[in-house]
């Protein structure tokens, strides 16, 4: 079946999504802009830095597929139902036998004179976008013309590129579909005190020269009231119109203010044209909001995908009464932030419903306003306001959305929670299994426990699971609820199994793997796990055994656990290259091994970069050149760097009391000694140390799992620092140690470790949730409290006697060598793998530039 | 008319370490091809996917984990961890990520042969 559809906007590229798995489908997609479908919702995001590409809605490869044909710049100009062809600009036509019309809308400008003055913009497309950044960089003063939510949200955009920045408004308040009265007032005030004036009941009536020479006034905008202003460029926000045009000169019926009109199928007056997203207009009404459009492409997706198996037209559902997938209308329901103020409402938030009546709570200190609106029994909710605060949507949606019976005292809801008393919430647990918990990706919240039940327990799985939460994101506390409560029900207590096919925590295959003296990950699992293992055990048994016994990674019986960092024993990069990081113990290195390093980069045109670790990255490298780098590094003295590995990274040194004036001790030195004694060491996470030469900390050691200090008298051990993504100050475990007992009481600490920890828990993690604490740790490091310091110690010896560095051992196996090609029956390298010259360096080219040809 | 199918050798089953994958030329395809064993050691044959991994847009699948989830045999992806049926290519994560499945074959004297799509 031939399907064309017009527009690949978000609500046409949802429906692609939708019928992507049908190859019996043979689509052209027209798509007037310059590039396919992109997040309009997120739109804004382009001023604080996000590119076109990260606002794309596309998933690499997608368009790739057989039968699905992107025209991009190709404009849609006519349809001609009879012969069932659609025109194109370019005068080409494509003939279909069921067609989509998904044109979205265009920003309405008010005709007012001068409107088409340079520097009079809208916002709707990336083109607008830049079009804006560009007359922003030439501006002092910014309006934007209509004060609804796009238009607060371009004022934002406007400010933030540091413009003096106005709101002029035609009617008496700020978003008027939304909130009412007073929350509109409460609104303005928060938004003029942001430093955005705002002008309301303003009607421009033309717009002129202004009297700036150049930046500062180059348009005047002149009102009805008399009054004027002057300003460098105006951002038209005033609305939306659907577009239309196509099917109006084709015939189809309209709304009688514009809009295509649609059944609940989504069917237009011509039953092999559809209608989907913001140009449709149902029940009376245009949906400017991007849910109910994608539940317009579910239901078209779905008739689709029936008829295209050959079902006869007749057994289409007709009626109303059908059980197939209907679009019934949407809830307008929205949460904002704009400028940084909560915003919220909900259903009928004017009060319009007869009887209804409000309660009403505003804090003009705090600056937050919030409004009830409840039947005429003071039994449902029918809507909602929220401004300044908006933490209750979530709860207040599902009240109205479900009719969930008010409390006795509805006014607690909005009251602020007293000091000593809970704030009356809804318990999720009143919810009816059928209450849509995600809009953005039509999740109820049975849908939700239905997926708990299954075992996705925890809201990475259920987001994973479900993809609710992984679109705007507001539902994200609700989710949660909903998680936690039916955890609660169904008693959980212990959730740190390793995976699906070992119900034990890492601590506990550590032990076991020791005890039972366990050597290979079959062996593991045939002992005490299930099924065949999955990316998550694997490696981390493949740690413990490394760990446990300190098998090389490389020995075949190893080989299918490890992760492709360790496989071949490099950092796999975006584009499917690898890093090299040669090992700089403390960060000391020769000149000479630097011009090594230099001329390795250069022979394989290798991109380098100083790491954030004291070391040199070298990065681009393919997987058949890694052994040949590596050839030359070994041979010039250098040793893995482990940068791929679960395994001691660096120790970080400062220069010490050799050449520093404040020195103490010879930091470098024991930088060295320590990094050369716990190279290669396998644990739970990677592991970081560092060596400062006296108190002004200049190797930052207190952010390190293992930092030592030193003193007028020796050195000071710190553990369980981290920096990353939760900083953490490392605590110090004991003062003024010699050499001896500082390499000692790091042997036992990190053993401890290794042996508890759980999978990829840092050393900051774990000293925050092993029971007993620092307290803990310190006794059973310093004053072997636990009786098993000697085994310990002893434990460590046998890993830093039996040291192998990983690549020299690589090199020198040629059936380890063996892996390192990219196709295993031609000799050719992976042409998918290109760069370009940024800097006088090298860098992968982008998923866009790449030239989808070469993927094969 | 369809020509007849074209089968291109690959390898032998023993140059692939068992429960791993390695890449393979078949046609202008880049093709991943996995050899499974079970944790007891017998063969449980050998399957084909695409190895672009659309994600990333990076030809690695071949040099993923090989495991399963709740029950069916899946690799995951080295870059971004999300995963493939082996059968079908289905991406467990979105299905708008899935990947072909190649037809594959073991000759009785150990050879992979993959068939041309
Ligand atoms: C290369 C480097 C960035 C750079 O160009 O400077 C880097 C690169 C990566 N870092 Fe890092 N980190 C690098 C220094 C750091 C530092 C600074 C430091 O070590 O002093 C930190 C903060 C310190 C710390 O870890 O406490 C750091 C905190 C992280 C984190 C967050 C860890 C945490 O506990 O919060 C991750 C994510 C993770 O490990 O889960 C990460 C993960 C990564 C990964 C592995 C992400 C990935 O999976 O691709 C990057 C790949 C490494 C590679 O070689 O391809 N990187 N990363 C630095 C390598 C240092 C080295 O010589 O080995
Ligand atoms: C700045 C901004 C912020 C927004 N914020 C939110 C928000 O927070 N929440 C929310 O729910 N919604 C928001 N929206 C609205 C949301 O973006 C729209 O509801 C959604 O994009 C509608 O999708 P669509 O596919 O119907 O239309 P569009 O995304 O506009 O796509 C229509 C596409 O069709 C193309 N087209 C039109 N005519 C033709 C033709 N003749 N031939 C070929 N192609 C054609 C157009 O060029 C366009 O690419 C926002 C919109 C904007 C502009
Ligand atoms: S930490 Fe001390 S010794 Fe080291 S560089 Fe800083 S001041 Fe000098
Ligand atoms: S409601 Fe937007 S992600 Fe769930």
């Amino acid at each position: 079946m031939k399907l064309v559809v017009i527009g690949n906007g978000m609500v046409g590229h949802k429906l692609l999504e939708q019928i992507a798995d049908r190859p019996d489908l043979d689509v052209t997609v027209l798509c007037e802009e310059p590039r396919p479908a992109y997040d309009r919702v997120h739109l804004s995001e382009f001023f604080s830095g996000k590119t076109a590409e990260d606002l794309s809605l596309v998933a690499p490869g997608f368009f790739d597929r057989e039968g699905l044909n992107l025209k991009l710049n190709a404009k849609a100009v006519g349809i001609d139902r009879t012969a069932k062809l659609v025109k194109l600009a370019d005068g080409t036509t494509v003939p279909y036998d069921k067609l989509v019309l998904a044109t979205g809308s265009y920003p309405f400008v008010p005709p007012v004179p001068g409107r088409e003055r340079p520097g009079c913009l809208v916002y709707r497309t990336i083109e607008d976008l830049e079009a804006m950044r560009e007359w922003g960089a030439k501006s002092k003063i910014g309006v934007v013309v209509g004060g609804g939510l796009l238009g607060l949200e371009c004022a934002k955009a406007l400010k933030d590129m540091g413009l003096a920045t106005h709101v002029v408004e035609f009617a008496p308040r700020l978003m008027t579909v939304q909130v009412d009265d007073m929350g509109g007032r409460l609104l303005r005030r928060k938004i003029e005190a942001l430093g955005v004036t705002v002008h309301t009941q303003k009607n421009t009536s033309e717009i002129v020269e202004g009297p700036g020479m150049g930046v500062g006034g180059r348009h005047k905008m002149v009102f009805a009231d008399g009054g004027a202003l002057e300003t460098d460029m105006i951002v038209f926000s005033a609305g939306i119109r659907p577009r239309d045009e196509l099917a109006r000169s084709s015939g189809i019926t309209m709304g009688e203010r514009g809009g295509i009109q649609i059944d609940n199928h989504c069917r237009t007056s011509d039953p092999d044209i559809y209608a989907i997203g913001e140009c449709a207009l149902w029940g009376g009404k245009i949906f400017g909001l991007v849910a109910p459009g994608y539940d317009m492409a579910r239901v078209v997706a779905a008739q689709l995908k029936t008829l295209s198996l050959g079902e006869s037209v007749a057994a289409q559902p007709q009626g109303e009464g059908s059980t197939a997938l209907q679009f019934t209308g949407a809830d307008m329901s929205t949460k904002l932030k704009l400028l940084g103020v909560d915003v919220a409402s909900i259903g009928d938030a004017q009060g319009a419903t007869p009887g209804s009546l409000n309660y009403l709570f505003s804090d003009e200190v705090a600056g937050h306003y919030k409004k009830l609106v409840v039947s005429a029994d003071n039994k449902t909710l029918l809507g909602a306001v929220l401004v300044g605060e908006a933490e209750d949507y979530g709860s207040l949606l599902q009240f109205a959305l479900n009719a969930i019976p008010l409390p006795a005292h509805p006014e607690e809801l909005i009251l602020p929670a007293r000091e000593g008393g809970a704030k009356t919430g809804m318990g999720v647990d009143l919810l009816p299994d059928a209450a849509m918990i995600c809009s953005c990706n039509n999740v109820t919240k049975g849908a939700l426990c239905g997926a708990i039940a299954e075992g996705s327990t925890t809201i990475a799985a259920l987001k994973k699971c479900t993809k609710a939460a992984t679109s705007c994101g507001g539902c994200g506390p609700l989710v949660k609820q909903v998680l936690d409560a039916e955890l609660k029900k169904a008693g959980v207590t212990v959730l740190n199994h390793l995976c699906e096919h070992f119900a034990y925590s890492r601590q506990e295959m550590f032990h076991l793997v020791k005890v039972g003296q366990l050597k290979t990950f079959d062996a593991v699992l045939l002992a005490h796990g299930k099924g065949r293992g999955c990316d998550i055990c694997k490696p981390a048994v493949g740690s413990i055994l490394a760990s446990a016994w300190n098998e090389h990674v490389l020995k075949p019986k190893h080989q299918s656990v490890q992760d492709t960092n360790d496989y071949y024993l490099a950092n796999l990069q975006k584009d499917g290259t690898y890093s090299v990081v040669p090992r700089i113990p403390g960060g000391e290195i020769t000149p000479e091994k630097l011009i090594v390093i230099g001329r390795v980069a250069q022979r394989f045109g290798l991109y380098t970069k100083i790491t954030g670790g004291q070391r040199i990255d070298l990065f681009g490298a393919r997987v058949e050149q890694l052994p040949l780098i590596w050839k030359d590094l070994v041979d010039a003295g250098f040793e893995s760097g482990h940068a791929y590995g679960k395994a001691l990274r660096t120790v970080k040194s400062c220069v010490g009391s050799t050449w520093c004036r404040y020195g103490v001790q010879d930091s470098v030195h024991m930088a060295i000694f320590i990094e050369e004694r716990y190279r290669g060491l396998r644990s739970p996470h990677k592991i970081k140390m560092a060596v400062s030469g006296c108190t002004r900390e200049c190797a930052e050691a207190q952010g390190k799992d293992v930092g030592v200090i030193a003193t007028e008298k020796g050195w000071n051990l710190y553990v369980g620092g981290n920096g990353g993504m939760k900083p953490r100050h490392a605590d110090l475990l004991a003062t003024d140690l010699d050499d001896q007992t500082l390499v000692r009481y790091i042997d036992r600490f990190l053993m401890l470790y290794i042996r508890t920890g759980d999978r990829l828990q840092r050393t900051s993690t774990w000293m925050d949730n092993i029971e007993g604490g620092l307290e803990y740790v310190k006794k059973a490091v310093c004053e072997d409290s636990l009786g098993i310091a000697a085994e310990l110690e002893a434990e460590m010896q046998k890993l830093v006697d039996t040291y192998e560095c990983e690549w020299k051992k690589a090199i020198n196996t040629p059936e380890t060598l063996k892996r390192f090609r990219h196709f295993v029956n031609s000799q050719e390298p992976d042409k998918n793998i290109q760069f370009v010259d940024e800097r006088g360096q090298i860098r992968p080219l982008s998923k866009l530039e790449k030239n989808p040809e070469s993927v094969s | 008319m369809t020509l007849a199918p074209r089968w291109t050798y690959v390898c032998r089953v023993a140059d692939i370490v068992p429960n791993t994958g390695v890449c393979a030329k078949v046609g202008v395809n880049q093709v991943a091809v996995f050899r499974l064993v079970s944790p007891g050691g017998e063969d449980e044959g050998v399957y084909a996917i695409d190895n672009f991994e659309p994600r990333s847009a990076a030809n690695v699948l071949s040099r993923g984990i090989v495991g399963d989830s709740s029950g069916e045999i899946v690799v995951a992806s080295p870059v971004y961890k999300n995963h493939f049926c082996l059968k079908t290519g289905r991406c467990l994560e979105d299905e708008t990520w899935s990947v072909r499945p190649y037809e594959v074959r073991v000759s009785e004297d150990g050879l992979i042969l993959v068939r041309e799509p």
